[in-house]
């Protein structure tokens, strides 16, 4: 580019010849320079624009297309870092207190058919039935047949049977992956373990809810799988259940019951080590609940926790307790037992006339309506109620069971004082043996409420104080007594010094009104009574055994047999050693008041 | 010197795009390893709760006992009773007065202390 001088010497002097101003050339000059820098100035920026525009388009368009990719693509694991966790159990297994199976899982299959892709639909059906005898060829061809495109056959199958389902070689017949609940210990504790249903099914997987039991009770901790590794604790001891099961069902035939439960629990910790009731089912099977007749007459009733019922006079240990508590008697008080005592139209009676009055402790020990009666009169129907709230008797038990909820004690609309009478021996209050079994450790524990649990539990677990200390110890001293001296003679196991209370109770008519033959026998006992680990709540149900030339009903000769050889079975399985009974030391004697 | 440079930068391409797809061979290698790995734990895991299912169903207390009722006669099992233990000093031992140890005298070396220091 030649450079134009701003003033050309030839123009300047052409301008000031003609007398023109020479500076004006220069100053157009000068414009037209500006003009020619301004114009390529322009377009170094406008190129300069350019570039950056494509620049950040190119940028947008890149982002743009890794968001759409990202957004499209299927989601992975990172594979590199993924843990070892992957294919586990669905369902956390449930362990007794030992770390023993009683619940797992296993897996199997299930058998559903696509019949349009059958090609001999009659001869399946025929082979079919032979390997699973409770289905109907029938029904099945009319199903394959049919407009049906899919059915299930059957939910779970053996892997042996899954074999001869393969022989048969239909193409129509089809098998999803299952995961089964398995209880391999059969009917053990199957009351405790409840059962399983499948929920949403599908061909490739099928949901295992829990429908009773621990299984529905704790269904939301078994199916995280964040517990898949972690088992399901209980405080059922297996063996110590098996050995329960085993007497009390030797014992219930043996005493022609219709039904028996039975409850050993820690007294310091809550923890129930074994809770039957007979008749029981198989957890594998879980029958169906009865649609008909009366529900405590199914296997699926759970006595112990649903069974609501009087429980006679093992509740007369509370009355005693409460009196010796508030120091209104001492063991020694003589009671006035002349009977029958009237109260209004009422007649309160005694099995045996005891005579006119006799002490406290063997008011107890011979069990006497009367005597308790009249003390329970002296306590009043406010601290009666009082009490036995504090024990826990007159609400739900808390036991981790859906069941729990059915075991309402039932209470007398109005707590008047024939009311306070009759409940000191353990007519008109209903409660579960679990609720006795909770009352009675509060009194071997020395005195400390007890939350039964069916949860391992490391240590005692106390609630608050519901009697002293040593009103405790005298009761466990007199319940001893009942033992060696009392009803409950047939409870004494040598070695262990069992006590507790006997009770008989005559059952409800559902019309309103008492059977004369028909009734609840209990035996609530605490063993040893001198350092108590255990508190066993047995009850049978219609029991009648014929000794000494005549039917007896009573829980002496009933229940309490049974208790013992109970006691003498499970004790040593607890590994309590047997242990020579101190004698009572002579000359110091604890006493209230 | 240009060409030198050229071609340097050809053999640096080349020599990285191998080690680029040499890693990313041994990465797929090591995914493919880990995938089988993963389904290997997976299946002994679920052989391993098949055979812990089998195990207690092998040792359900109902089978014991029966197994314990057949082999009675050889093995004379019976349910623990309170009778089975308890502390040494409960046991009654014979009668005193004969020793139940019997020793032997004869040939006997004598030991003594006598002249021993502490």
């Amino acid at each position: 580019m030649t450079r134009t001088p701003l003033r050309p010497l030839a123009a300047i002097l052409d301008a000031r010849r003609k007398g023109a101003d020479p500076d004006a050339i220069e100053r157009a000059n000068t414009r037209q320079r500006h003009e020619a820098i301004r114009t390529e100035l322009r377009g170094v920026g406008e190129g300069r624009l350019l570039v950056l525009g494509v620049m950040f388009f190119c940028a947008f368009s890149v982002i743009g297309a890794r968001m759409g990719v990202l957004a499209n693509s299927e989601p992975t694991e990172n594979r590199a870092v993924r843990t070892q966790v992957e294919i586990l159990a669905q369902r956390a297994d449930i362990v007794d207190r030992r770390g023993r199976v009683l619940a797992t899982n296993i897996e199997t299959h299930s058998l559903y058919a696509q019949p349009q892709e059958m090609i001999e639909p009659e001869r399946a059906a025929q082979e079919l039935v032979k390997t699973f005898p409770d289905l109907e060829t029938k029904r099945l061809l009319e199903d394959f047949t049919g407009k049906r495109k899919f059915l299930w056959v059957k939910k779970k199958i053996s892997p042996e049977q899954k074999q001869l389902v393969h022989d048969i070689g239909e193409p129509g017949l089809l098998f999803g992956p299952r995961e089964a609940r398995l209880y391999p210990n059969g009917r053990l504790a199957s009351h405790v373990l409840g059962g399983t249903s499948f929920g949403r099914e599908g061909v490739h997987a099928a949901e295992v809810i829990g429908t009773a039991g621990v299984e529905k009770q704790f269904d939301d901790y078994l199916r995280d799988p964040a517990n898949g590794e972690s088992p399901l604790e209980l405080s059922i001891d297996m063996t110590v259940q098996a050995a329960a099961e085993r007497v009390l069902h030797g014992g219930m035939k043996l005493m022609s019951a219709k039904g028996a439960s039975s409850i050993l629990m820690d007294v310091h910790s809550g923890e129930i080590l074994s809770v039957v009731s007979l008749p029981d089912f198989d957890p594998n099977n879980r029958p169906l609940p009865p649609t008909e007749g009366s529900p405590d007459d199914s296997p699926l009733f759970n006595r112990a926790i649903q069974g609501v019922y009087e429980l006679g006079s093992t509740f007369k240990a509370f009355t005693v307790a409460q009196a010796l508590d508030l120091k209104l008697v001492n063991p020694a008080t003589m009671i006035d037992t002349r009977g029958p005592l009237r109260w209004g139209k009422h007649r309160i009676r005694d099995f045996h006339d005891y005579g006119n009055e006799l002490p406290v402790e063997t008011v107890l020990t011979k069990s006497s309506n009367i005597g308790t009666a009249r003390i329970a009169q002296m306590i009043g129907a406010e601290r009666q109620k009082d009490f036995l709230g504090q024990l826990g008797l007159l609400e739900r038990m808390p036991v981790e069971m859906p069941e729990a909820h059915g075991g309402m004690p039932l209470t007398p609309k109005n707590w008047s004082e024939i009311s306070t009478m009759t409940i000191s021996y353990g007519h008109g209050l209903s409660t579960t043996s679990m609720h006795l079994a909770a009352a009675y450790a509060a009194i071997a524990n020395g005195g400390r409420k007890i939350t039964p649990t069916l949860l391992r539990r490391n240590g005692p677990a106390y609630g608050e104080r519901v009697m002293s200390g040593e009103v405790a110890a005298t009761m466990r001293g007199m319940l001893r007594k009942v033992v060696t001296e009392g009803t409950a003679s047939f409870g004494d196991v040598s070695g262990y010094s069992v006590g507790g209370k006997t009770g008989t109770a005559d059952k409800p008519k559902p019309t309103g009104g008492y059977y004369d033959e028909k009734v609840i026998a209990t035996f609530a006992s605490i063993f040893p009574t001198d350092k108590p680990r255990y508190v066993l709540v047995v009850t049978l149900d219609e029991p009648e055994v014929y000794s000494f030339g005549e039917k007896r009903r009573s829980a002496g000769w009933t229940a309490v047999p049974v208790a013992a050889e109970f006691i003498n079975r499970v004790a040593p399985l607890l590994g309590l050693r047997p242990d020579v009974e101190p004698g009572r030391p002579t000359g110091i004697t604890l006493t209230s008041n | 010197m240009r060409t030198l440079g050229f071609l340097l930068t050809v053999v640096c391409v080349i020599a990285s795009a191998f080690w680029a797809y040499h890693e990313n061979y041994k990465t797929q290698e090591a995914y493919a390893e880990t995938r089988s790995l993963q389904s290997e734990i997976g299946a002994a895991r679920s052989r391993l709760t098949v055979l812990k299912a089998e195990w207690a169903y092998l040792n359900r207390p109902e089978r014991l006992h029966e197994l314990a009722d057949l082999n009675f006669e050889r093995l004379g099992l019976l349910p623990l009773s309170p009778r089975q233990f308890g502390h040494v000093d409960e046991i009654s031992y014979p009668a005193t007065g004969q020793s139940p140890l019997k020793l032997d005298f004869a040939d006997s070396i004598e030991v003594s202390s006598e002249g021993a220091e502490p």
